[in-house]
Protein backbone atom coordinates (compact mmCIF):
# COMPACT_ATOMS: atom_id res chain seq x y z
CA UNK A 1 0.00 0.00 0.00
CA UNK A 2 2.83 2.83 0.56
CA UNK A 3 4.50 2.12 -2.25
CA UNK A 4 1.04 2.36 -4.29
CA UNK A 5 0.59 5.80 -2.40
CA UNK A 6 4.10 6.62 -3.03
CA UNK A 7 3.51 6.04 -6.30
CA UNK A 8 0.54 8.24 -6.83
CA UNK A 9 2.01 11.20 -4.55
CA UNK A 10 4.84 11.22 -7.38
CA UNK A 11 2.98 11.43 -10.34
CA UNK A 12 0.49 14.49 -8.40
CA UNK A 13 3.73 15.76 -7.44
CA UNK A 14 4.90 15.68 -10.98
CA UNK A 15 1.78 17.79 -11.87
CA UNK A 16 2.43 20.21 -9.13
CA UNK A 17 5.71 20.81 -10.09
CA UNK A 18 4.86 21.56 -13.82
CA UNK A 19 2.20 23.85 -12.27
CA UNK A 20 5.39 25.79 -10.07
CA UNK A 21 7.84 26.15 -12.53
CA UNK A 22 5.91 26.96 -15.42
CA UNK A 23 4.07 29.84 -13.50
CA UNK A 24 7.73 30.92 -12.21
CA UNK A 25 8.50 30.65 -16.23
CA UNK A 26 5.76 33.37 -17.36
CA UNK A 27 5.38 34.90 -14.03
CA UNK A 28 8.85 36.35 -13.73
CA UNK A 29 9.62 38.06 -16.79
CA UNK A 30 5.55 39.44 -16.97
CA UNK A 31 5.64 41.02 -13.63
CA UNK A 32 9.07 43.15 -14.27
CA UNK A 33 7.66 44.30 -17.39
CA UNK A 34 4.56 45.29 -15.50
CA UNK A 35 6.60 46.71 -13.01
CA UNK A 36 7.86 49.25 -15.56
CA UNK A 37 4.74 49.72 -16.74
CA UNK A 38 3.70 50.79 -13.09
CA UNK A 39 6.34 53.05 -12.81
CA UNK A 40 5.70 54.31 -16.25
CA UNK A 41 5.42 58.50 -16.98
CA UNK A 42 2.52 57.48 -18.93
CA UNK A 43 -0.49 58.11 -16.88
CA UNK A 44 -3.38 56.06 -18.37
CA UNK A 45 -0.70 53.00 -18.69
CA UNK A 46 0.32 53.05 -14.76
CA UNK A 47 -3.67 53.73 -13.58
CA UNK A 48 -4.96 51.05 -15.70
CA UNK A 49 -2.15 48.54 -14.67
CA UNK A 50 -2.98 49.92 -10.65
CA UNK A 51 -6.44 48.66 -11.42
CA UNK A 52 -5.17 45.25 -12.97
CA UNK A 53 -3.09 44.47 -9.45
CA UNK A 54 -5.73 45.85 -6.84
CA UNK A 55 -8.65 43.68 -8.89
CA UNK A 56 -6.07 40.26 -8.93
CA UNK A 57 -4.60 40.73 -5.70
CA UNK A 58 -7.74 41.87 -4.08
CA UNK A 59 -9.90 38.80 -5.08
CA UNK A 60 -9.42 34.99 -4.23
CA UNK A 61 -7.25 33.03 -6.44
CA UNK A 62 -9.30 30.20 -6.62
CA UNK A 63 -12.35 32.27 -7.98
CA UNK A 64 -9.31 33.54 -10.65
CA UNK A 65 -8.95 30.12 -11.09
CA UNK A 66 -12.30 28.91 -11.67
CA UNK A 67 -13.56 32.03 -14.09
CA UNK A 68 -10.34 31.17 -16.57
CA UNK A 69 -11.08 27.47 -16.68
CA UNK A 70 -14.98 27.87 -17.14
CA UNK A 71 -15.40 31.33 -18.45
CA UNK A 72 -14.45 31.31 -21.99
CA UNK A 73 -16.64 27.84 -22.50
CA UNK A 74 -19.49 29.37 -21.46
CA UNK A 75 -19.26 32.39 -23.29
CA UNK A 76 -18.33 31.28 -26.06
CA UNK A 77 -19.73 28.09 -26.49
CA UNK A 78 -16.31 26.98 -26.31
CA UNK A 79 -14.20 25.32 -24.28
CA UNK A 80 -10.43 26.54 -24.89
CA UNK A 81 -8.84 24.35 -22.36
CA UNK A 82 -9.16 20.96 -23.84
CA UNK A 83 -10.91 19.09 -21.39
CA UNK A 84 -7.62 16.85 -20.46
CA UNK A 85 -5.19 17.04 -17.66
CA UNK A 86 -2.92 18.77 -19.75
CA UNK A 87 -5.60 21.80 -20.74
CA UNK A 88 -6.31 21.86 -16.76
CA UNK A 89 -2.61 22.01 -16.25
CA UNK A 90 -2.39 25.09 -18.71
CA UNK A 91 -5.62 27.00 -17.64
CA UNK A 92 -4.20 26.81 -14.12
CA UNK A 93 -0.78 28.27 -15.76
CA UNK A 94 -2.36 31.14 -17.32
CA UNK A 95 -4.44 31.81 -14.26
CA UNK A 96 -1.80 31.75 -11.77
CA UNK A 97 0.91 33.79 -14.19
CA UNK A 98 -1.40 36.40 -14.18
CA UNK A 99 -2.14 36.26 -10.11
CA UNK A 100 1.93 35.80 -9.53
CA UNK A 101 3.06 38.64 -12.05
CA UNK A 102 0.56 41.20 -10.45
CA UNK A 103 2.44 40.64 -6.57
CA UNK A 104 5.68 40.49 -8.63
CA UNK A 105 5.60 43.46 -10.51
CA UNK A 106 4.50 45.02 -6.62
CA UNK A 107 7.68 43.19 -5.04
CA UNK A 108 10.26 44.75 -8.52
CA UNK A 109 9.01 48.06 -8.23
CA UNK A 110 9.71 48.08 -4.66
CA UNK A 111 13.41 46.90 -5.12
CA UNK A 112 14.08 49.52 -8.41
CA UNK A 113 12.57 52.01 -6.11
CA UNK A 114 14.01 50.97 -3.10
CA UNK A 115 17.74 52.06 -4.32
CA UNK A 116 18.70 55.53 -3.28
CA UNK A 117 18.75 57.93 -6.03
CA UNK A 118 22.17 59.18 -5.01
CA UNK A 119 23.56 55.65 -6.64
CA UNK A 120 22.10 56.80 -10.06
CA UNK A 121 23.56 60.05 -9.99
CA UNK A 122 27.40 59.02 -8.37
CA UNK A 123 27.22 56.65 -11.76
CA UNK A 124 25.94 59.49 -14.12
CA UNK A 125 28.81 61.90 -12.31
CA UNK A 126 31.40 59.41 -13.69
CA UNK A 127 30.56 59.35 -17.04
CA UNK A 128 28.38 56.05 -17.16
CA UNK A 129 25.84 54.84 -19.73
CA UNK A 130 22.68 54.23 -18.44
CA UNK A 131 23.15 50.77 -19.42
CA UNK A 132 26.62 50.04 -17.44
CA UNK A 133 24.47 52.10 -14.00
CA UNK A 134 22.05 49.50 -14.54
CA UNK A 135 24.19 46.70 -14.48
CA UNK A 136 27.45 47.37 -12.96
CA UNK A 137 25.75 49.49 -10.12
CA UNK A 138 21.89 48.72 -9.27
CA UNK A 139 20.86 45.73 -10.36
CA UNK A 140 22.86 43.91 -7.64
CA UNK A 141 21.13 45.99 -5.45
CA UNK A 142 18.20 45.83 -6.62
CA UNK A 143 18.02 41.62 -6.41
CA UNK A 144 19.81 42.38 -2.56
CA UNK A 145 16.45 44.00 -1.84
CA UNK A 146 13.60 41.70 -3.32
CA UNK A 147 15.07 38.01 -2.51
CA UNK A 148 13.42 38.48 0.99
CA UNK A 149 9.94 39.34 -0.37
CA UNK A 150 10.49 36.90 -2.92
CA UNK A 151 11.33 34.06 -1.27
CA UNK A 152 7.91 34.20 0.63
CA UNK A 153 5.70 34.84 -2.76
CA UNK A 154 7.36 31.48 -4.40
CA UNK A 155 7.06 29.42 -0.99
CA UNK A 156 3.50 30.61 -1.40
CA UNK A 157 3.40 29.30 -4.80
CA UNK A 158 3.75 25.97 -4.15
CA UNK A 159 1.34 25.29 -2.05
CA UNK A 160 -1.19 27.58 -3.66
CA UNK A 161 -0.60 24.56 -6.62
CA UNK A 162 -3.05 23.06 -4.64
CA UNK A 163 -5.52 24.96 -5.30
CA UNK A 164 -5.70 23.49 -9.45
CA UNK A 165 -8.10 20.62 -7.48
CA UNK A 166 -10.70 23.06 -7.71
CA UNK A 167 -10.59 22.12 -12.04
CA UNK A 168 -9.82 18.47 -11.21
CA UNK A 169 -6.35 18.73 -12.05
CA UNK A 170 -4.56 16.01 -10.29
CA UNK A 171 -2.12 17.34 -8.08
CA UNK A 172 -0.45 16.38 -5.07
CA UNK A 173 -3.17 17.63 -2.42
CA UNK A 174 -6.04 15.83 -5.18
CA UNK A 175 -3.55 12.48 -4.87
CA UNK A 176 -3.45 12.54 -1.16
CA UNK A 177 -7.22 12.90 -1.29
CA UNK A 178 -7.99 10.28 -3.70
CA UNK A 179 -7.11 8.02 -1.13
CA UNK A 180 -9.32 8.72 1.71
CA UNK A 181 -12.14 8.74 -0.77
CA UNK A 182 -11.19 5.41 -1.94
CA UNK A 183 -10.15 3.55 0.79
CA UNK A 184 -11.07 5.56 3.68
CA UNK A 185 -7.30 6.15 5.09
CA UNK A 186 -6.11 9.43 6.14
CA UNK A 187 -2.31 8.69 6.39
CA UNK A 188 -1.49 9.99 3.17
CA UNK A 189 -2.86 12.83 3.79
CA UNK A 190 0.20 13.21 6.02
CA UNK A 191 2.15 11.47 3.78
CA UNK A 192 1.46 14.21 1.20
CA UNK A 193 2.15 17.25 3.41
CA UNK A 194 5.43 15.91 3.95
CA UNK A 195 6.07 15.84 -0.22
CA UNK A 196 5.49 19.78 0.41
CA UNK A 197 7.30 20.31 3.35
CA UNK A 198 10.25 19.13 1.22
CA UNK A 199 9.50 20.55 -1.85
CA UNK A 200 9.50 24.26 0.82
CA UNK A 201 12.47 23.11 2.57
CA UNK A 202 14.49 22.64 -0.47
CA UNK A 203 13.66 26.22 -1.86
CA UNK A 204 14.06 27.42 1.81
CA UNK A 205 17.94 26.27 1.43
CA UNK A 206 18.09 28.07 -1.77
CA UNK A 207 16.97 31.57 -0.64
CA UNK A 208 18.98 30.90 2.48
CA UNK A 209 22.04 30.37 0.69
CA UNK A 210 21.14 33.24 -2.05
CA UNK A 211 20.96 35.32 1.08
CA UNK A 212 23.95 34.81 2.48
CA UNK A 213 25.82 35.54 -0.69
CA UNK A 214 24.49 38.65 -1.05
CA UNK A 215 25.14 39.53 2.83
CA UNK A 216 28.39 40.64 2.09
CA UNK A 217 27.31 44.47 1.25
CA UNK A 218 24.50 46.42 2.88
CA UNK B 1 41.79 82.89 -19.61
CA UNK B 2 39.52 81.20 -16.97
CA UNK B 3 39.28 76.94 -16.59
CA UNK B 4 35.51 77.70 -16.23
CA UNK B 5 32.72 80.39 -16.76
CA UNK B 6 29.60 80.61 -15.75
CA UNK B 7 27.08 82.78 -17.56
CA UNK B 8 23.35 83.86 -16.34
CA UNK B 9 22.60 80.34 -15.20
CA UNK B 10 18.85 80.04 -14.52
CA UNK B 11 16.86 77.47 -12.77
CA UNK B 12 13.15 76.75 -12.04
CA UNK B 13 11.49 73.77 -10.58
CA UNK B 14 7.96 74.53 -11.69
CA UNK B 15 6.96 78.09 -10.47
CA UNK B 16 9.81 77.85 -7.86
CA UNK B 17 12.79 80.01 -9.23
CA UNK B 18 16.11 77.89 -7.40
CA UNK B 19 18.80 79.62 -9.51
CA UNK B 20 18.53 83.54 -10.87
CA UNK B 21 21.38 84.74 -13.28
CA UNK B 22 24.22 83.05 -11.68
CA UNK B 23 27.40 84.02 -13.33
CA UNK B 24 30.74 83.68 -12.10
CA UNK B 25 34.43 82.33 -13.41
CA UNK B 26 37.09 80.05 -11.66
CA UNK B 27 41.01 80.29 -12.37
CA UNK B 28 42.26 77.02 -13.06
CA UNK B 29 44.65 75.42 -9.16
CA UNK B 30 42.06 78.19 -7.80
CA UNK B 31 39.43 76.96 -5.11
CA UNK B 32 35.92 78.28 -4.88
CA UNK B 33 33.80 77.91 -1.95
CA UNK B 34 30.02 78.73 -2.11
CA UNK B 35 27.91 79.55 1.12
CA UNK B 36 24.60 80.31 1.93
CA UNK B 37 21.70 78.89 4.23
CA UNK B 38 20.06 75.74 3.05
CA UNK B 39 17.40 76.54 -0.03
CA UNK B 40 19.60 79.43 -1.13
CA UNK B 41 20.32 77.24 -4.53
CA UNK B 42 24.56 76.37 -4.02
CA UNK B 43 23.37 72.72 -4.09
CA UNK B 44 21.21 72.92 -7.43
CA UNK B 45 24.30 75.12 -8.91
CA UNK B 46 26.53 72.32 -8.35
CA UNK B 47 23.82 69.80 -9.77
CA UNK B 48 23.53 72.15 -13.12
CA UNK B 49 27.59 71.98 -13.02
CA UNK B 50 27.09 68.19 -13.43
CA UNK B 51 24.16 68.43 -15.90
CA UNK B 52 22.13 66.22 -12.95
CA UNK B 53 20.09 69.32 -13.80
CA UNK B 54 19.51 71.51 -17.30
CA UNK B 55 19.52 74.64 -16.85
CA UNK B 56 16.69 76.36 -17.92
CA UNK B 57 18.62 79.28 -19.09
CA UNK B 58 22.68 80.15 -19.40
CA UNK B 59 26.18 79.27 -20.49
CA UNK B 60 28.79 77.11 -19.20
CA UNK B 61 32.55 76.59 -20.49
CA UNK B 62 34.66 74.98 -19.63
CA UNK B 63 38.35 75.32 -20.88
CA UNK B 64 37.15 77.50 -23.84
CA UNK B 65 34.51 75.04 -24.75
CA UNK B 66 31.15 75.80 -24.56
CA UNK B 67 29.33 72.64 -22.93
CA UNK B 68 26.28 73.80 -22.34
CA UNK B 69 24.12 77.08 -23.79
CA UNK B 70 20.02 77.03 -22.79
CA UNK B 71 19.68 79.26 -25.31
CA UNK B 72 20.02 77.06 -27.89
CA UNK B 73 17.22 75.14 -26.60
CA UNK B 74 18.69 71.73 -27.43
CA UNK B 75 18.82 68.51 -25.78
CA UNK B 76 22.00 66.67 -24.97
CA UNK B 77 22.73 63.34 -26.26
CA UNK B 78 23.58 60.78 -23.82
CA UNK B 79 27.03 60.56 -25.69
CA UNK B 80 27.70 64.54 -25.02
CA UNK B 81 26.17 64.44 -21.49
CA UNK B 82 28.71 61.97 -20.64
CA UNK B 83 31.54 63.81 -22.42
CA UNK B 84 30.25 66.96 -20.69
CA UNK B 85 29.80 65.36 -16.72
CA UNK B 86 34.00 64.06 -17.68
CA UNK B 87 34.93 67.58 -17.13
CA UNK B 88 33.63 67.90 -13.31
CA UNK B 89 33.83 65.39 -10.46
CA UNK B 90 31.51 65.46 -7.78
CA UNK B 91 31.88 64.50 -4.39
CA UNK B 92 27.91 64.14 -2.27
CA UNK B 93 27.03 65.08 0.82
CA UNK B 94 26.03 61.64 1.43
CA UNK B 95 28.97 59.53 -0.07
CA UNK B 96 26.91 57.76 -2.60
CA UNK B 97 29.44 54.67 -2.56
CA UNK B 98 28.67 51.98 -4.63
CA UNK B 99 27.96 49.27 -1.76
CA UNK B 100 28.81 45.85 -3.52
CA UNK B 101 32.22 46.89 -4.40
CA UNK B 102 35.03 47.41 -1.96
CA UNK B 103 36.76 51.36 -1.72
CA UNK B 104 39.54 50.28 -4.03
CA UNK B 105 36.75 48.98 -6.38
CA UNK B 106 34.52 51.65 -6.28
CA UNK B 107 37.78 53.89 -7.34
CA UNK B 108 38.86 51.79 -9.83
CA UNK B 109 35.22 51.08 -11.79
CA UNK B 110 34.20 54.18 -13.92
CA UNK B 111 38.23 54.04 -15.19
CA UNK B 112 37.92 50.55 -15.90
CA UNK B 113 34.42 51.02 -17.80
CA UNK B 114 36.12 53.98 -19.56
CA UNK B 115 39.38 51.89 -20.47
CA UNK B 116 37.07 48.80 -22.03
CA UNK B 117 35.64 51.45 -24.75
CA UNK B 118 39.53 51.88 -25.84
CA UNK B 119 40.49 50.67 -29.31
CA UNK B 120 43.77 49.18 -27.85
CA UNK B 121 41.95 47.52 -24.61
CA UNK B 122 42.10 43.86 -25.52
CA UNK B 123 45.59 44.24 -27.07
CA UNK B 124 46.88 45.67 -23.74
CA UNK B 125 44.27 44.44 -21.39
CA UNK B 126 46.54 42.87 -18.12
CA UNK B 127 49.01 46.45 -18.72
CA UNK B 128 45.62 48.56 -18.55
CA UNK B 129 44.14 46.93 -15.82
CA UNK B 130 47.40 47.02 -13.96
CA UNK B 131 47.64 50.32 -14.42
CA UNK B 132 44.14 51.06 -13.22
CA UNK B 133 44.52 49.12 -9.89
CA UNK B 134 47.93 51.05 -8.93
CA UNK B 135 46.52 54.79 -10.25
CA UNK B 136 43.59 53.62 -7.43
CA UNK B 137 45.93 52.29 -4.92
CA UNK B 138 47.90 55.55 -4.98
CA UNK B 139 44.83 57.66 -4.71
CA UNK B 140 43.20 55.87 -1.82
CA UNK B 141 47.12 55.98 -0.10
CA UNK B 142 46.92 60.00 -0.80
CA UNK B 143 43.78 59.89 1.27
CA UNK B 144 45.66 57.92 4.27
CA UNK B 145 43.33 54.87 3.08
CA UNK B 146 45.99 52.27 2.92
CA UNK B 147 44.92 50.08 4.92
CA UNK B 148 40.81 50.22 4.10
CA UNK B 149 41.31 49.54 0.09
CA UNK B 150 39.56 45.90 0.25
CA UNK B 151 36.55 47.17 3.12
CA UNK B 152 33.23 47.60 1.55
CA UNK B 153 31.45 50.90 2.49
CA UNK B 154 29.77 49.34 5.55
CA UNK B 155 33.02 48.91 7.22
CA UNK B 156 34.19 52.22 6.79
CA UNK B 157 33.19 55.04 9.27
CA UNK B 158 31.52 58.39 7.49
CA UNK B 159 34.90 59.94 7.22
CA UNK B 160 36.65 57.30 5.43
CA UNK B 161 33.73 56.32 3.00
CA UNK B 162 33.65 60.67 1.95
CA UNK B 163 37.21 60.10 1.92
CA UNK B 164 37.39 57.38 -0.37
CA UNK B 165 34.15 59.37 -2.13
CA UNK B 166 37.14 61.87 -2.67
CA UNK B 167 39.15 59.29 -4.64
CA UNK B 168 36.70 58.26 -6.95
CA UNK B 169 35.62 61.09 -8.07
CA UNK B 170 39.54 61.97 -8.35
CA UNK B 171 40.03 58.87 -10.31
CA UNK B 172 39.38 60.21 -13.62
CA UNK B 173 40.99 63.39 -13.44
CA UNK B 174 38.38 65.81 -13.86
CA UNK B 175 39.45 69.41 -14.93
CA UNK B 176 37.09 70.78 -11.93
CA UNK B 177 35.93 68.86 -8.41
CA UNK B 178 33.09 69.81 -6.71
CA UNK B 179 32.12 69.01 -3.12
CA UNK B 180 28.34 69.33 -1.90
CA UNK B 181 28.50 69.67 1.58
CA UNK B 182 31.63 67.12 1.99
CA UNK B 183 31.20 67.12 6.12
CA UNK B 184 27.35 67.95 6.56
CA UNK B 185 26.51 63.98 6.90
CA UNK B 186 29.47 63.40 9.29
CA UNK B 187 29.47 63.52 13.26
CA UNK B 188 31.92 66.70 14.24
CA UNK B 189 34.92 64.37 15.37
CA UNK B 190 35.34 62.93 11.85
CA UNK B 191 35.02 66.35 9.69
CA UNK B 192 38.15 67.19 10.57
CA UNK B 193 39.74 63.78 8.83
CA UNK B 194 37.81 64.84 5.34
CA UNK B 195 38.31 68.92 5.72
CA UNK B 196 42.34 67.98 5.84
CA UNK B 197 42.18 66.32 2.67
CA UNK B 198 40.33 68.83 0.94
CA UNK B 199 43.43 70.94 2.16
CA UNK B 200 45.93 68.90 1.01
CA UNK B 201 44.14 69.18 -2.35
CA UNK B 202 44.06 72.19 -2.32
CA UNK B 203 47.73 73.03 -1.39
CA UNK B 204 48.43 70.66 -4.81
CA UNK B 205 47.06 73.20 -6.57
CA UNK B 206 43.45 71.34 -7.69
CA UNK B 207 40.41 73.27 -9.30
CA UNK B 208 37.72 73.15 -6.85
CA UNK B 209 34.08 74.14 -5.97
CA UNK B 210 33.43 73.42 -2.73
CA UNK B 211 29.61 74.19 -1.32
CA UNK B 212 29.88 74.04 2.53
CA UNK B 213 28.74 75.28 5.52
CA UNK B 214 32.21 75.42 7.48
CA UNK B 215 33.10 79.13 7.53
CA UNK B 216 36.56 78.96 9.43
CA UNK B 217 37.69 76.48 6.74
CA UNK B 218 36.30 78.53 3.43
CA UNK B 219 38.58 81.11 4.93
CA UNK B 220 41.57 79.31 5.09
CA UNK B 221 41.67 77.32 2.34
CA UNK B 222 39.23 79.14 -0.49
CA UNK B 223 40.75 81.60 -2.98
CA UNK B 224 37.57 83.02 -4.03
CA UNK B 225 34.36 83.16 -2.09
CA UNK B 226 30.62 83.14 -2.67
CA UNK B 227 28.05 83.98 -0.62
CA UNK B 228 24.13 82.61 -2.70
CA UNK B 229 20.64 83.91 -1.20
CA UNK B 230 17.23 83.16 -2.65
CA UNK B 231 18.88 81.49 -5.59
CA UNK B 232 21.02 85.02 -6.30
CA UNK B 233 24.69 85.60 -5.98
CA UNK B 234 24.89 88.43 -3.20
CA UNK B 235 28.42 88.52 -2.67
CA UNK B 236 31.50 87.31 -4.29
CA UNK B 237 35.17 87.75 -3.84
CA UNK B 238 38.16 86.79 -2.04
CA UNK B 239 37.20 85.62 1.81
CA UNK B 240 39.21 88.47 3.14
CA UNK B 241 36.63 90.67 2.18
CA UNK B 242 33.25 88.61 1.70
CA UNK B 243 34.05 86.89 5.41
CA UNK B 244 35.45 89.39 7.33
CA UNK B 245 34.13 92.40 5.77
CA UNK B 246 31.21 91.78 3.92
CA UNK B 247 29.76 94.88 1.90
CA UNK B 248 26.25 93.41 1.80
CA UNK B 249 23.31 93.22 4.71
CA UNK B 250 22.41 89.50 4.10
CA UNK B 251 25.59 88.18 3.89
CA UNK B 252 26.53 90.37 7.54
CA UNK B 253 23.46 88.52 8.83
CA UNK B 254 24.15 85.04 7.80
CA UNK B 255 27.77 85.14 9.04
CA UNK B 256 26.78 86.64 12.06
CA UNK B 257 24.66 83.54 12.26
CA UNK B 258 27.51 81.27 11.51
CA UNK B 259 30.35 82.95 13.14
CA UNK B 260 28.59 83.93 16.39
Amino acid sequence: MFWEVTQTLLMGLWTTFQIFILTLLFALPLGLIMSFGLMSKFKPLRYLLNVLVWVIRGTPLMLQLIIIFYGPGLWLDHNIWSGNEAGRITATVVAFSINYACYFSVIFKGGIQGVPVGQREAGQVLGMTKSQIFFKVTLLQMIKRIVPPMSNEIITLVKDTSLARIIAAYELTFAGFSFMKSAGITWPLFYTGVFYLLFVGILTLLFNFIEKKLSYFR
Amino acid sequence: MSILEVKNIEKHFGATKVLNDVSFSLEEGQALAIIGSSGSGKTTLLRCLNFLETPNNGTITVKGNTLLDASLGKKMTDAELRKNRLHFGMVFQSFNLFPQYTALENVMLAEQLLAKEQPDYKANKKKIMEEIREHGCQLLTQMGLQERMNHYPHQLSGGQQQRVAIARALALKPDILCFDEPTSALDPELTGEVLKVIRSLAEQKTTMIIVTHEMAFARDVADQVIFMDDGYIVEQGVPSEVINNPKEERTRQFLARYLG
